[in-house]
């Protein structure tokens, strides 16, 4: 699972949750997978992502040493942090771990790289 | 009308329509009896054709899992009646239909017409939602275009198989009729191949379809950028299906319509859902009737989307597929000017 991903990824379907965001990330095994550089796609996600999120994702994950706390003003225009978001989004994969829903503390176990977020027909309306 | 249960957790009842033989044949193919008859009476007759792994005429259900009958699409009527998707799609399943290069290549045809139904802006990358994303194939045709996706699948083993296949989107386990779980416009578009008809079913006992359609439609909706489409080729069985489905799409806010392409061919007949964010009412894309006149992409042949890859189908394919046959020692035809020739269209 990538970083981006989880960066969007809620619980709000568990029934009774309000916004279930963001999911405290428990990681046990991250790979690291080279990908393209595209800096119109990081400029295009700038607006849609939420940066404490990554931080606090790519600190559990333990690769947040060249990252700022916040979103720096000129992020559309630095090629040097737009470089480090796209490390972080992108290449990093979370292959085994778990996502913790921070208003249930229910649990959504990571599996070969697949998160498992199907719920018990208790759980979902 | 009473929605068709699959009721896999009735011990009872599963026993006593099975060990029943004297059902008619003409019950078989007909369409009125719940999903649960029709999966025992596949029972019965799975053994006379050889395709049940058991010698057993009848596999109680303790001794069933995945493994123990094998899914045949042809000759068993529509897949969403035999199993849960999740059951259907097994390892056996998932591997037949990856490696079936006549699947491969619908898949490819389906999502490239997606795409273009898309409408999305030229030449830029774009974060889309593939539901029901299965195994990748479609997903590999969204990386070819140049997007990154995320994948949605109800499947374990079709998903370890796209994760086999180092598929570039992020692939995820979950129930679409329990929700599509992300923020409020996490993404610029959507599409589903061949998978939407798989919620009109229920599954379990406690699923009721038109919820859950609603559901997955209004959480799709949120999780969409304002402005963007989300398309679905899907294989709906009759009218009041489609009537279902576009009702709820209605209700959760979308806009849209059904595009058909090649309506006069029962054969090339695809239906795509065509659902909008914006609140204006778009103009709908036309169907496709073969005259050519209307596709705005190039044709197949010039696709990138298996860059290194000889297109299929072409002519080079074809010779090269006959010299690895040859290679094989099968019997194969000799080569000619006629190999690969150009064919007048069907439609």
């Amino acid at each position: 699972m990538k970083l981006l991903t989880h960066n969007m990824l809620t619980s709000k379907c568990i029934k009774g949750v309000q916004e279930g965001y963001p999911l405290r990330l428990k990681v046990e095994n991250v790979e690291v997978k080279e990908s393209d550089y595209n800096q119109e796609f990081i400029v295009r996600l700038l607006p849609k992502i939420r940066y404490d999120a990554i931080y606090s994702a790519a600190k559990d994950a333990g690769i947040a040493e060249d990252l700022p706390d916040s979103l720096p003003e000129d992020a559309a225009t630095s090629e040097e942090f737009l470089r480090k978001l796209h490390h972080v989004l992108l290449e990093i994969e979370i292959m085994a771990g778990e996502l913790v829903c921070p208003e249930t503390g229910r649990i959504f176990p990571i599996q070969n790289g697949i998160p498992n977020m199907l719920l018990t027909a208790e759980e979902s309306i | 009308m009473i929605p068709p249960l699959r009721v896999i957790s009735g011990k009872s009842s599963f026993r006593m329509k099975s060990s029943s033989m004297k059902i008619p044949k003409k019950t078989f193919a007909s369409r009125g009896f719940y999903a649960a008859k029709q999966l025992c009476v596949g029972f019965l007759f799975l053994p006379l054709k050889g395709s049940l792994r058991t010698s057993k005429r009848f596999t109680p259900l303790h001794c069933i899992s995945s493994r123990s009958f094998s899914f045949s699409m042809a000759s068993r009527g529509r897949p969403e009646h035999q199993a849960p998707p999740d059951l259907f799609y097994n390892e056996e399943e998932a591997r037949k239909y990856t490696s079936n290069s006549r699947i491969i290549n619908v898949q490819l045809e389906l999502t490239e017409r997606a795409i273009e139904l898309l409408q999305l802006p030229a030449d830029v990358p774009c974060y889309l939602l593939d539901l029901g994303c299965g195994s990748g194939l479609s997903g590999e045709t969204l990386t070819g275009a140049g997007h990154q996706w995320v994948g949605m699948d109800i499947s374990a083993a079709m998903l370890d198989v796209a994760v086999e296949r180092e598929v570039e989107g992020d692939v995820m386990q979950g129930d679409l009729g329990q929700g599509v779980p992300y923020r409020p416009g996490s993404f610029d578009g959507a599409i589903s191949i061949s998978a939407l008809q798989w919620l009109c079913n229920a599954d379990q006992k406690d699923h009721n379809p038109p919820k859950r359609l609603f559901k997955f439609f209004s959480t799709l909706y949120a999780s969409l950028s304002r402005g963007s489409r989300a398309v679905f080729q899907f294989y709906p069985e009759n009218s009041a299906q489609v009537e279902l489905i576009t009702q709820q799409s209605m209700r959760a806010g979308f806009t849209g319509g059904l595009v058909v392409d090649y309506p006069n061919s029962a054969r090339a007949k695809k239906l795509y859902l065509v659902l909008s964010t914006g609140g204006v009412n778009p103009t709908l894309p036309r169907g496709l009737d073969g005259t050519g006149s209307d596709r705005a992409v190039e044709s197949r042949s010039h696709s990138t989307s298996r860059p290194g890859k000889t297109p299929t189908k072409s002519r080079d394919w074809i010779l090269a597929k006959k010299e690895r046959r040859r290679r094989q020692g099968k019997e194969c035809r000799p080569d000619s000017k006629f190999t690969g020739r150009r064919r007048p269209a069907h439609f």
